[in-house]
């Protein structure tokens, strides 16, 4: 068989030729297209692990400002209800004070008013007590205009004072 | 895609009847001619159709054109497909009329008188005698003053063959391609691959990631340039088999010279890197009682060897099959044009379809082959560098 007789000639020039391609091909073509292909890999996967990195540090970030905006929540509401309970107690002082200064002012009013009521009483019992004097001169003048009449009446008076 | 594939199998089945039919035919019809005399009547009457044929091949391929030659005396497709998968001593472009048209190589020759060097032409194909030498069934034979074959005469051969030639070639063609590749990653340095280095990355990973890693392990670094180097090799001259006409049209990788030489080199760099247990696991098989070692070292040593020859065999017949078959279906056409010219035109159509099939089932296998040999050549040094460290492998 012809066919399966390898010929000499072709052994010794395919020895030859793939020997020179192989140092030339390993040296100067897989060599630096190897080396370009991991190094690209590397940078991508450089590349990838910086940018995973800035996701796990953008995340922390964002739970610190998480924690930090829930801090100021709480914060915000504690300041909140405390100023409520200063509003309520303020508004319950205020009550309070104003009660007591309506209770004093109406007592004020009323001692006044007593007052007043007590002068006013006063006066028109001196008012009357005058008016009773006026009535009773008026009366008494109408009554003792003749000289006979004012003596009779002294005279009674006078005995009915005893001079004791 | 599917109701596709259905369709074409549909086809497939009764042409593939038609093409058995018409074999067996053809061989009854080759018979008869060797027996009878009726040789010269059928090649008068294929004489008159090869003009014609000739002009209705040059549609088709050219190898088809080139048979019209060897059919003129007498259609022998056994020798037609041989000399076409064979090597030359000139690279055979094609056959007009009666004139060849073909590019005449150097013939190297080594003899006791010291180196010879001259172009094939000088043989005028194997009409005339050159400085004591002759071509003789397309091998050089030395002759003796009177003409006569001198079958003792010791001399080497290393002429620049159709197939060395193609060789070459294709090793230019793949040193210019690599090299302006790696020139390309050396400019565009960290950037995306552009143009046919991207195509070409996309191979030297499949190689890294999917033959050299998986199959040697840690140590795949230092025989990937190895690997890189045998498949794209293959897989270029295997390409190279498949372009019909000039440039192409030798048949390197289906040589057993070639597939030789790198399965030799495999084994080479196996042997030379197999570690202390690689060696162990040969000389001193592990896991077996000592009484077969009798029986397991020879096996084993006969497998050692076993791996090359397979590799260099399966690379070889494949390639050479492709070939074989497509060359049948040219030669069919030439077969039934001898008995009848329109049976002739009939069954061309049927074989450039065929052709056309095979030929996309060459492109696979050129890869496929290509992968095939360079899978196991990185699974043999995997063997060799492998650490076993319990006796369970083996």
């Amino acid at each position: 068989m012809e066919l399966v007789k390898p010929g000499l000639g072709l052994i010794f020039w395919m020895t030859i030729t793939f020997s020179i391609v192989l140092y030339i091909l390993s040296k100067f073509a897989w060599k630096p297209i190897l080396n370009a292909i991991r190094e690209r890999e590397d940078s991508i996967n450089n590349a990838l692990n910086a940018a995973e990195e800035a996701r796990i540090q953008m995340s922390a970030l964002k739970a610190d400002n998480e924690k930090l905006l829930n801090q100021a929540r709480v914060e915000r509401d504690q300041m909140l209800k405390e100023a409520n309970e200063i509003k309520e107690s303020i508004i319950a002082q205020a009550k309070k004070s104003a009660d007591e200064e309506g209770r004093k002012i109406i007592a004020k009013a009323s001692e006044t008013i007593e007052a007043a009521k007590l002068n006013a009483m006063n006066q028109l019992k001196t008012q009357v007590a005058v008016l009773s004097v006026d009535l009773a001169e008026k009366v008494l003048r109408k009554k003792m205009e003749d000289r006979a009449q004012q003596e009779a009446f002294v005279n009674e008076n006078l005995k009915s004072i005893s001079l004791n | 895609m599917q109701a596709n594939n259905k369709k074409i199998t549909r086809y497939l089945i009764p042409a593939f009847l038609i093409i058995f039919y018409v074999a067996y035919a053809s061989f009854k019809v080759l018979g008869q001619e060797h027996g009878h005399d009726s040789t010269s009547n059928v090649s008068q009457t294929s004489n008159q159709h090869t003009d014609e044929k000739g002009i209705h091949a040059s549609h088709e391929n050219l190898p088809a054109n080139e048979e019209s030659h060897a059919k003129e005396e007498k259609i022998d497709a056994g020798k037609i497909i041989m000399e076409h998968i064979g090597d030359a001593y000139d690279w055979h472009i094609a056959t007009i009329g009666h004139s060849h048209v073909s590019i005449p190589l150097p013939v190297i020759l080594k003899d006791n008188n010291g180196v010879k060097i001259f172009l094939s032409s000088k043989f005028q194909h194997g009409h005339a005698v050159y400085q004591g030498y002759k071509l003789e069934k397309g091998k050089i034979v030395a002759v003796n003053a009177d003409g006569s074959i001198n079958t003792q005469a010791q001399f080497f051969d290393i002429s620049i063959t159709k197939n060395v030639a193609s060789l070459l070639m294709s090793v230019i063609l793949l040193c210019w391609l690599m090299l302006s590749v790696a020139r390309q990653y050396k400019t565009n340095k960290g950037r995306a691959p552009k143009g046919i280095a991207n195509v070409i990355e996309q191979l030297v990973l499949f190689v890294r990631d999917e033959v050299a890693r998986p199959s040697i392990g840690p140590k795949y670094a230092k025989f990937l340039p190895y690997l890189l180097t045998i498949f794209f090799f293959i897989f270029i001259n295997n390409l190279f088999g498949l372009i019909p006409f000039f440039p192409g049209g030798a048949n390197v990788t289906g040589n057993i010279a070639i597939t030789m030489v790198l399965a030799i080199f495999t084994f080479v760099i196996t042997t030379y890197n197999g570690n202390k247990s690689y060696w162990g696991h040969i000389l001193l098989p592990p896991g077996v009682p000592k009484a077969l070692w009798v029986l397991l070292i020879p096996i084993e040593i006969i497998g050692m060897f076993n791996k090359p020859i397979v590799l260099m065999i399966r690379l070889f017949a494949n390639i050479t099959a492709g070939h074989i078959i497509i060359l049948g279906f040219f030669s069919l056409i030439f077969i039934f044009g001898a008995m009848n010219q329109y049976l002739g035109y009939g069954v061309s159509v049927v074989s450039v379809a065929f052709t056309v099939f095979m030929n996309f089932i060459e492109l696979l296998v050129a890869f496929l082959q290509a992968y095939v040999f360079t899978l196991l050549s990185a699974l043999y040094f995997g063997t060799a560098v492998e650490e076993h460290h319990t006796k369970e492998h083996h």
